[in-house]
């Protein structure tokens, strides 16, 4: 029974009753959906402090939105990153090339190659964007949405398939869940199904890196709703703390599966005002405006790699898909939001900015996206040969045991032989289809 | 009070009514919400969307948004918000959206819910019902396939409870509601639809088609602590819990061994009366769980029976289990313990 009795605190006293507050999106499945009260300020019209500056002079840029490209499709202000024509056809390449990827192999779980998939679709600037600000070799650690940054890398596609598909090609010997990649060659950390604990893990080897003298930054990704995990608060404690050569990047893409952002702090501020607290430089930055992204992140690099210390973005975007081929989110969402986002999107975005600086056109564009379809077609093909999941054609069964530690114990053996014999009960003609 | 659904069928409540694992429980929290305002249902995605298994469906909309609500992504903050809620006299069922994440929330379990009651000398307790998927089987990898149960087993302080039908998960439900400790209630989710028989490659067959699918209405309770019998037999003692029972029931009755298969319930308070007279009958043990091996629950369970069967054992313990690495992907069944593994240890008690 509760310490006082029911509706205590309204009889016989004059103190008002408490209410709880449980925050509650503006728009649910079929409300009509209008973004006015989203305050989106012109392009160019941020200032851009000094890469070098105090921590606190970016306040103002906490709760502004960093902008570049204007409604005329034009580069505005001290922001823009001024990026060749040649920059800017790679950074639509590899924008085609993930669209098209997410497309295909979205399709590929719904036929029943995979058990899962996660698109990226309308968040594809706060990754490629952002990964083309870095060094490659700076070290990143991603959370399971930032498949832009291995496209941008140049990370095989059919090593991704092959990792998506769980198959005798999968370079993690089919352990994790499809888009867990990890590719050291690559700089790029091991993805964890856990949320944020990628987060402090970048700062420690941002540490390190400090630590030996070397001249390699870090940078992490993490969804606005997993901000709310312990683990990213130590991050930003840490980070401070030791003033580490880091780059947090919270995607706030409004939604953390069926809940908004509300449920994770954002009806009373913005996200990159998390670093005030923390004494970090902060930044809030439009997602959607693949050259502000570039901007923004190359200025937290130039920072970090310079000893200013560390940074954290927002990156105001949307998510405009489901979470995962496992949601719906026509259940808790009006499908009107992403039709109405003030924002819109940032493949379309660059594509205007190209044709308008008259470099780029639209049969091009179509060119490429086709291309790009072709490409990931014919990948597809090649890595099926490797199997799909649930065929057969996945790594021996021994290797379920291998990694578990660098050598193999006694009792791991022994459970290895036993579920080699298991196989041989089941399959007595060898496994179909291996 | 205890219902028996087997001696008192539906007739009693007029309609007989079956429902599947997931209604069972979303029942047993309606029920509840609906006789105590002091209950408050909460977690990731439970809110409005209703769970990303639906086990809140409609709570919120029925009982209100101060009653049954979503929460920020923090395991630890879930916990720790019910600890303090229990402080005050609510009784709150948090939801771990996933067994594999309740890590985050493990100091407020361990360190705070688990010994506020001892170290306040019962001035202050933590009466929460931690609810959680567990379990493997639906190729969730290794961050949704889990099976934790033996490190809150370990914790003195914390009950344990895991349902393996929609009978049980009402009325455990409601049991572990109504304590005054806290309590982990784990959801076996690869059985949320239908039991498993352990093959895989078959298709589910839904729970409306089995007895204990058949759910009362209203307000029922199951001790915690009572093992069911799930198989009544001679010849060896199975002890499981959750999907392995099922499993284990299919492989007996395929291979035709007249085995006495306990359905634990509950793992801590643990019916150690039931697994006694079980094992003084068949003097044969075989436990099975799909978590690791190594100082899994099973290990426990077999030093006990050892402990204080060892004169009525024909034959030592056998233990079957998932093997002591992570869950992997894409050979997931070649790390449950399915009817091969299982086969294999009950020819060897047989043989004994
Ligand atoms: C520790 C932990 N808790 C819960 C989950 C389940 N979960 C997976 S994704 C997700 C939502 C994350 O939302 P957000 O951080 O906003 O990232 P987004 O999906 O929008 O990119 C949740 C709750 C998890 N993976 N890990
Ligand atoms: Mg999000």
């Amino acid at each position: 029974m509760a310490d006082r009795p029911e509706g205590s605190a309204k009889q016989g006293s004059n103190k008002p009753a408490l209410e709880l507050h449980v925050p509650e999106p503006t728009y649910r499945p079929g409300d009509p959906v209008d973004f006015a009260h989203i305050t989106v300020p012109e392009a160019g019209k941020q200032p851009r402090p000094d890469e070098n500056c105090e921590a606190i002079e970016t306040s103002p840029l906490c709760y502004d939105l960093v902008r570049v490209l204007g409604d005329d499709n034009k580069a505005h202000g001290p922001w823009d990153p001024k990026l060749d024509a040649e920059t800017l056809r790679t950074m639509m390449r590899n924008f085609a090339m993930v669209r098209a990827f997410d497309e295909r192999m979205f399709r590929g779980q719904r036929q029943g190659k995979t058990s899962f998939y996660m698109k990226c679709t309308g968040e594809e600037a706060t990754s490629i964007s952002a990964a083309m600000a870095l060094a490659s070799d700076d070290m990143v650690f991603p959370s399971y949405r930032q498949q832009g940054i291995l496209i941008t890398r140049g990370y095989p596609l059919i090593e991704m398939i092959n990792q998506i598909y769980s198959n005798k090609g999968d370079k993690l010997k089919g352990r994790q869940l499809p888009i867990m990649y990890s590719s050291r060659e690559h700089s790029f950390f091991s993805i964890s199904g856990n949320l944020a604990t990628q987060t402090p893990q970048a700062v420690g080897w941002a540490m390190a890196s400090a630590i030996k003298g070397d001249s390699r930054i870090a940078a992490t990704w993490v969804g606005e709703g997993s901000t709310a995990e312990g683990d990213f608060h130590s991050a930003c404690t840490f980070a401070t703390v030791y003033n580490a050569p880091v780059i947090l990047n919270v995607i706030n893409n409004q939604w953390a599966i069926s809940s908004f952002s509300g449920f994770a702090g954002a009806e009373r501020t913005t996200f990159a005002a998390r670093a005030l607290g923390y004494g970090l430089a902060g930044i809030r930055v439009d997602g959607n405006d693949p050259l502000a992204v570039y901007a923004a992140e190359k200025w937290a690099a130039d920072r970090a790699r310079a000893n200013g210390g560390p940074t954290l973005i927002e990156h105001f975007t949307y998510r405009a898909e489901g979470h995962s081929t496992s949601d719906d989110p026509s259940g808790y969402r009006s499908a009107q939001e992403r039709d109405e986002w003030p924002l819109g999107d940032p493949v379309m975005r660059l594509k205007r900015h190209l044709i308008e600086i008259g470099e780029w056109s639209e049969e091009q564009q179509e060119e490429l996206d086709r291309k790009c379809v072709e490409e990931v077609k014919a990948v597809t093909k090649e890595a099926e040969k490797n199997g799909i999941l649930g065929h057969g054609l996945h790594h021996p069964f021994r290797t379920m045991f291998e990694d578990v530690f660098e050598e193999l114990p006694w009792h791991l053996k022994e459970q290895s032989e036993q579920a080699i014999r298991e196989r041989e009960t089941k399959f007595p003609e060898g496994r179909p289809g291996a | 009070m205890t219902t028996d659904v087997k001696k008192k069928p539906a007739a009693e409540t007029g309609t007989e009514r079956r429902l599947n694992m997931i209604e069972a429980i979303n029942e047993a929290l309606d029920v509840k919400l609906a006789e105590d305002p002091d209950v408050i249902v909460m977690g990731e995605d439970v809110g409005y969307f209703g769970g990303v298994f639906r086990a809140t469906a409609g709570l919120q909309e029925k009982h209100g948004k101060t009653r049954v609500f979503d929460t920020p992504i923090s395991e630890c903050g879930i916990i720790g918000v019910a600890v303090g809620m229990g402080a005050y006299g609510l009784r709150p069922v948090p939801e771990i959206q996933f067994a594999d994440y309740i890590y985050p929330g493990l100091d407020q379990l361990i360190s705070e819910a688990a010994r506020l009651r001892y170290r306040s000398a019962a001035e202050y307790i933590a009466p929460m019902t931690v609810r959680s998927p567990f379990g493997g089987g639906i190729f969730g990898g290794q961050t949704h396939s889990q099976s934790p149960e033996a490190i809150f087993a370990h914790v003195s302080g914390l009950k344990t409870v895991i349902p393996a039908t929609p009978y049980d998960a009402k009325g455990l439900l409601i049991s572990c509601i109504e304590d005054n400790d806290p309590v982990i209630f784990f959801e076996p989710k690869r059985i949320y639809n239908g039991p498993f028989s352990g093959y895989y490659d078959k298709p589910v067959e839904p729970w409306k088609r089995f007895d204990s699918s058949i759910v009362p209405e209203g307000h029922y309770t199951i001790p915690l602590g009572k093992a069911r019998i799930a198989r009544e037999g001679e010849a060896m003692t199975v002890l499981a819990y959750g999907t392995m029972v099922h499993v284990a029931e299919a492989v007996c009755e395929e291979k035709g061994i007249d085995a006495d298969i306990l359905d634990l319930r509950t793992i801590v308070p643990l019916d150690i009366e039931a697994i006694e007279a079980s094992v003084e009958k068949t003097g044969k043990c075989l436990i099975v769980h799909e978590a690791t091996r190594t100082s899994g629950f099973g290990a426990e369970l077999s030093a006990l029976v050892t402990e204080r069967c060892f004169y009525h054992l024909e034959a030592p313990v056998e233990r079957v289990t998932g093997f002591d690495t992570p869950y992997p992907h894409s050979l997931e069944w070649a790390y449950f313990p399915g009817p091969v593994r299982i086969g294999e240890a009950i020819d060897k008690l047989m043989e004994a």
